[in-house]
């Protein structure tokens, strides 16, 4: 546990409601310390977007977060009720998410998408909300901010309706924002705007930034640390530079290996080796069958 | 220019509407037995008697000349003279449209709270046995029809413990300043408020009658719809915001879940006013379904028509408000 993390997410496993033996997340630790920008990778499947739902407190509710501690800012998540814990996030966590075109209420304008966080609980007027929601979209980029307040989300593109996202993300000034492979659902040409929009709010901000992805080309160009998932569980937690110089588990490089190159056409694209899967996949079962053994009892007695 | 042509295009439908029901009326109630002129003279009456009679009412010519006639006279204003009450059917009619009109409305207001109040309560506390109560109480409003509804009411209210009036639109000793028989609306714009509890008293059991299946249809259309509303990404979006699980359903759910609602709620609202035929009768209530059964009863052949069309033009009126406040309603149709 460091003592100067801002997010510290310590032991953390989810189980599935219905099997409670049953890990999706496996023990999961991950710091974000103030002003950091860590990477979170893995393949789909791997629970990264999980740990984004769980400090947001949007988890399915088929899953359950049985042990382990979300800390943000010094407060325990975890332990506080629903509506106290959104209320904590408020101000200090904010989402940008996958999709534009789907995370923007239709019927609503743009306006009060962005300015509602902070007129409805964080006291600001409706004219100072609106300024600042004025200054954001002049940050990220947006010509006619006055036309954008007014519109709904059909009358914009899908890159403007992500910079519209990334602005309301940082309007109450967060102290730690998670980007939920904000640049999958986007454009090919548009996903390196974003994605360099993102790298230059967040420094200008001075935000730590949790940036979801499987990509790790985008983790080695904006990101400080990473932490690689695989089946729930991590499997590798280092610094950039770390990470491609010498990774410590087999899995992460041939992951790096498996990675295309822009400066190596000729190279055929490589799959992680099926042994690598298998040798990562047994020693998961042996972390799951040891932690079964320790809970066993307890979990079929809440269950 | 599109909008003039759906414009036109709504003309056409509703003229051709119209006359299908004015056809099938006039056919259906000329071809039930039964002989409106036997029913006005005594029982001793000569066959002359009878001959110049049906001559002056024009019953003595084909039905399908009289049914030119007829529609000749409405395209003019003029839809003749009630046999039975021996007035000018339009008169009459437009008499009882307002008490038949603020019955409906009344009844609307009363299943939208109902309706969206129980969808509501069933996604705040959604998997818990408060959703369960609410299909409970849906099944029960739904499965018992109106007019049951309203003996039940005038059991419990106004027989066992006599809370409401279970007759008539208003106390007869009341004495009504107004102008126009929108009794209701007028009681509250000259601050009559006296005047407005005894209307409520004697509206609210035929309301609650007529609302309940129309409550039960909306809360059940309005929870499903909130049901997939919820799994939105912007909803979820929303509550990373911070905002308490009872202002994202408000604030962000409810309003895309509405808009379906909304449409289905037009069509339900036309069998209420379906309904109100039976309910008036019920309660004595002086609008235009007790008028259309008297109507029925002495074969009042023009006022029949009369009523019929009326709630034809009503019927259609309807469906166009749906459609505009649904346009209103969704920016993605308003600014195309």
């Amino acid at each position: 546990m460091m003592a100067d993390a801002f997010l510290d997410i310590a032991d953390l496993s989810i189980v599935l409601r219905s099997d409670r033996a049953h890990r999706l997340l496996r023990s999961v630790d991950l710091h974000v310390n103030p002003g950091e920008v860590r990477g979170l990778v893995g393949e789909s499947g791997a629970g990264k977007s999980m740990i984004g739902k769980t400090i947001f407190d949007i988890l399915p509710r088929a899953v359950e977060a049985v042990e382990g501690a979300v800390t943000l800012g010094g407060t325990d998540l975890l332990a506080l009720s629903s509506n106290a814990r959104r209320r904590e996030i408020a101000a200090a966590a904010a989402l940008i998410p996958q999709d534009p075109l789907t995370a923007l209420n239709p019927v609503r304008r743009i306006e009060g998408q962005i300015t509602d966080r902070l007129t409805a609980i964080l006291g600001f007027s409706k004219k100072a909300a609106r300024d600042r929601a004025l200054t954001l979209l002049e940050e990220v980029h947006i010509n006619d901010p006055e036309r954008v307040l007014r519109s709904y989300p059909h009358q914009l593109s899908g890159g403007m309706r992500q910079r519209v996202l990334i602005a309301a993300a940082f309007a109450a000034e967060p102290k730690l924002i998670v980007a939920d492979e904000p640049t999958t659902a986007l454009d090919v040409t548009v996903q390196k705007q974003i994605l360099r929009l993102i790298a230059e709010m967040q420094a200008h901000h001075g935000t730590a930034l949790l940036f979801v992805t499987h990509d790790l080309g985008v983790v080695a160009k904006i990101c400080q640390n990473v932490t690689v998932l695989f089946g729930g569980k991590v499997v590798e937690d280092t610094d950039v530079k770390g990470l491609f110089a010498h990774p410590a588990h087999p899995y992460t490089a041939a992951l790096i290996n498996a990675t295309p190159r822009y400066d190596r056409p000729d190279q055929s694209l490589l799959p992680v080796p099926a042994d690598v899967i298998e040798a990562t996949r047994a020693e998961i079962a042996k972390a799951d069958a040891e932690w079964l053994s320790q809970r066993g009892q307890t979990l079929k007695a809440a269950s | 220019m599109d909008a003039l042509r759906g414009i036109l295009t709504r003309i056409v439908t509703t003229a051709i509407t119209l006359f299908g029901v004015a056809v099938i009326v006039f056919a259906v109630i000329r071809i039930a037995p039964g002989d409106p002129i036997a029913m006005m003279l005594p029982p001793g009456a000569s066959d002359e008697d009878i001959a110049r009679l049906r001559a002056l009412y024009g019953l003595d010519k084909s039905i399908v000349e009289q049914f030119f006639i007829w529609l000749g006279n409405v395209l003019h204003g003029d839809f003749g003279t009630s046999i039975s009450i021996r007035q000018n059917v339009l008169g009459i009619v437009l008499g009882r449209l307002p008490a038949t009109l603020e019955l409906s409305f009344l009844a609307l207001i009363i299943a939208s709270t109902i309706g969206v109040g129980l969808a509501y309560l069933a996604t705040r506390y959604r998997e818990t046995a408060a959703e369960g109560t609410v299909d409970v109480i849906n099944g029960i409003a739904l499965s018992v029809p109106d007019f049951l509804w309203g003996l039940a009411l005038i059991l419990t209210f106004g027989v066992a413990w006599p809370i409401f009036e279970i007759s008539g639109r208003v106390s007869p000793t009341l004495d009504l300043p107004f102008t126009s028989n929108f009794y209701l609306l007028e009681s509250l714009v000259r601050f009559r408020f006296d005047i407005t509890l005894n209307l409520l008293s004697h509206m609210i059991m035929p309301a609650i009658a007529l609302a309940l299946p129309l409550a039960a249809v909306i809360s059940q259309l309005l929870k499903s719809s909130l049901k997939e509303t919820m799994n939105q990404d912007y909803v979820m979006l929303a509550r990373t915001k911070g905002f308490p699980e009872s202002r994202v359903i408000a604030r962000d759910a409810m309003r895309n879940a509405i808009l379906p609602t909304m449409t289905l709620t037009g069509v339900q609202l036309t069998f209420l006013i379906g309904g109100t035929v039976i309910i008036e009768r019920l309660f004595s209530y002086e609008g235009l379904g007790n008028l259309a059964i008297d109507a029925v009863i002495n074969r009042d052949l023009p006022l029949i028509q009369g009523i019929v069309l009326l709630f034809a033009v009503l019927f259609v009126a309807i469906n166009l408000i749906v459609d505009l406040l649904y346009t209103l309603l969704n920016p993605r149709l308003r600014h195309g």
